[in-house]
C-alpha cells in the first residue's frame, strides 16, 4: 500500500537505526504522546534498534484511557435511558465504569451500537426517528473536526434525534500540565502525527521555547518513528530543542485550517477532566450554545454517583508516563485483555494492551515477552 | 482511535469522494478537505478525509533515507 509499505523497510531502517546509535552519547528520555505510537513502537521491535540509553516513555495520547470515570458513567447512564441508542466507538464498550461498562449495560438489554465514524450515528438516527442517538464524542483535534462535521451536517439534513456526548480533548494543553507538574523529566517529546495534521507544528513552540524539551512530529510506520527519534536525539545531543516535522507528507506548520474552522464553529474551548490527571483547563471542547440542541448532557441530564476508581489499577500513573504498563502489580495476572481492570488494558491505543500483546523491554533483564 | 490511513480518491461527487485502498473502495466525506482532487492520496480517519497526503514531501522523506542508509553501509 502507498505510503505505508516504503516507510517499513528494513535496509532503511537499519541507516537510521546505526546513524541514532553515532549520534546518542548520554541517557536521555523521550515521551511517545500518541498510544498509536506506542503499539508501533513494540510492534514493530523500534525498542530494540535503538540504544537502550534512549528510553522510550508511553504518554496520555490515548483518547479512551484519558476518559474519567465520571464521563464514562455519564454514557452509561445515557445507555440506559428508554428509546437510547448510545453509539461508541468500539474501544470504549470494555471500559469498566464505576458499576458497569457500556458493554454490561448492552447485556442488560440497553441499545449501545458500536459505529466507525459519526456519520453512522446520523444515517441510525434518521433510520429510527422514534429513538434518541447519541453518540460518544471522544478523540483529540483528530477526531474533534470529524465530529464538528457530522454535526454540520445533521443541522443542515435537521437531523434533531442525533445528540453528541462530547468528551473530545486538546493535546498541546494536556502536554502543558504534565510539564508544569514536574513528576516526570522528559528531554523530548515524539508529538502526535494526525493531531497534527489538523493543527499543525506551531501550536508545540512553547515546548521548546518554556521549558527546554524537544519535539519531532511522527508519522505512524516504523521508519517515521526512527527518524522522529533521530531528529529528537540531534535535537537533545546538541542543545538545540525545537519543533521539527518528522512527518511532512501529511504535517505542515499551519495544519489543515479548514477542519479547525469547523471545529471552532460548533465547539468552544473549555476545561476538562481527565484520567488520571484531573481537571486541565482550556484542554476540552463543548459544543456552543447555538449548537446546544445537539448537546446530549443538555437534553438528557443525567444525576449521578460519585465515581469510583478501579481499586489497584495504575492507569493514571500509566498515562502521566510516571509508571510503565510492567510496574503496575495487577499487570498480566489481575488485569489482562480478557479480563482488563482499567482502560489501558482495553483499548487499542492503551499501554498496558500493547505492554501485554508485544511483550516489553526490560533493561536490566534483556527482552522479555509476555508470559 | 487517531488511527488515518491513506487512501487514493477515484472519483469525487460534492463534498464525498469514492476512495481506493488495496482493492477495496470506500466513499468518504471531503468536507474537511475540500482541495482533495482526483487522483490524491488523503489521510482517512473515521469516515473524513482529514489532511492530503504531499506526495513531493513524501519522496523527499525517502530519499533522506536513502542517503542515510548509504552513509551508514560506508560506515
Amino acid at each position: 500500500m502507498k505510503f505505508i509499505d516504503e516507510y517499513q523497510d528494513s535496509r532503511l531502517a537499519k541507516g537510521l537505526a546505526d546513524q541514532i546509535a553515532r549520534r546518542s552519547t548520554r541517557s536521555i528520555r523521550l515521551m511517545e504522546f500518541c498510544g498509536g505510537h506506542t503499539h508501533a513502537i513494540l510492534r514493530y521491535g523500534i525498542r530494540q534498534l535503538v540504544p537502550a540509553r534512549v528510553e522510550l516513555r508511553s504518554g496520555p495520547g490515548c483518547p479512551v484511557c484519558v476518559t474519567a470515570t465520571a464521563d464514562l458513567d455519564k454514557a452509561i447512564a445515557l445507555a440506559r435511558l428508554p428509546g437510547a441508542i448510545v453509539t461508541t466507538f468500539g474501544d470504549m464498550m470494555r471500559v469498566p465504569g464505576s458499576a458497569s461498562s457500556l458493554q454490561q449495560a448492552k447485556a442488560e438489554g440497553a441499545d449501545v451500537r458500536i459505529v466507525y465514524s459519526a456519520l453512522d450515528a446520523i444515517e441510525m438516527a434518521r433510520a429510527n426517528p422514534e429513538k434518541e442517538v447519541i453518540f460518544v464524542g471522544i478523540g483529540f483535534e483528530t477526531t474533534a473536526p470529524t465530529i464538528a462535521a457530522s454535526i454540520l451536517k445533521a443541522r443542515r439534513e435537521e437531523t434533531t434525534n442525533f445528540r453528541v456526548l462530547s468528551l473530545n480533548k486538546l493535546t498541546p494543553p494536556v502536554m502543558k500540565a504534565l510539564l508544569d507538574s514536574g513528576e516526570i523529566q522528559l528531554d523530548g517529546i515524539i508529538c502526535p502525527g494526525h493531531v497534527s495534521v489538523v493543527i499543525g507544528s506551531a501550536p508545540y513552540a512553547f515546548i521548546p521555547r518554556d521549558y527546554g524539551v524537544a519535539c519531532a512530529i511522527s508519522g505512524f510506520e516504523p521508519l517515521d518513528i526512527l527518524l522522529s527519534v533521530d531528529r529528537l536525539v540531534e535535537q537533545v545531543e546538541g542543545g538545540t530543542p525545537g519543533v521539527e516535522i518528522a512527518y511532512s507528507r501529511g504535517v505542515t506548520a499551519d495544519g489543515n485550517r479548514k477542519a479547525r474552522e469547523l471545529m471552532d464553529e460548533v465547539f468552544e474551548v473549555g476545561d476538562a477532566n481527565w484520567r488520571g490527571i484531573g481537571i486541565v483547563p482550556d484542554s476540552g471542547l463543548a459544543l456552543r450554545e447555538e449548537y446546544g440542541r445537539f448537546d446530549a448532557e443538555k437534553a438528557f441530564p443525567v444525576s449521578l454517583q460519585p465515581p469510583r476508581e478501579p481499586q489497584g489499577c495504575r492507569c493514571g500513573d500509566v498515562i502521566r508516563g510516571t509508571t510503565t504498563p510492567s510496574d503496575c502489580e495487577l499487570f498480566g495476572k489481575l488485569c489482562t485483555p480478557e479480563r482488563p481492570v482499567g482502560p489501558c488494558m482495553v483499548s487499542s491505543e492503551g499501554a498496558c494492551a500493547a505492554y501485554h500483546q508485544y511483550g516489553y523491554p526490560d533493561i536490566s533483564q534483556g527482552f522479555e515477552s509476555k508470559t | 482511535m487517531c488511527l488515518a490511513v491513506p487512501v487514493r480518491i477515484v472519483s469525487i461527487a460534492g463534498d464525498e469522494a469514492e476512495t481506493e485502498i488495496a482493492g477495496v473502495r470506500r466513499r468518504v466525506s471531503i468536507a474537511l478537505t475540500p482541495e482533495a482532487k482526483v487522483g490524491d492520496y488523503v489521510l482517512l480517519h473515521t469516515g473524513y478525509a482529514i489532511g492530503v497526503v504531499d506526495e513531493a514531501e513524501a519522496e523527499e522523506t525517502l530519499k533522506l533515507l536513502q542517503e542515510i542508509a548509504d552513509l551508514s553501509e560506508v560506515h
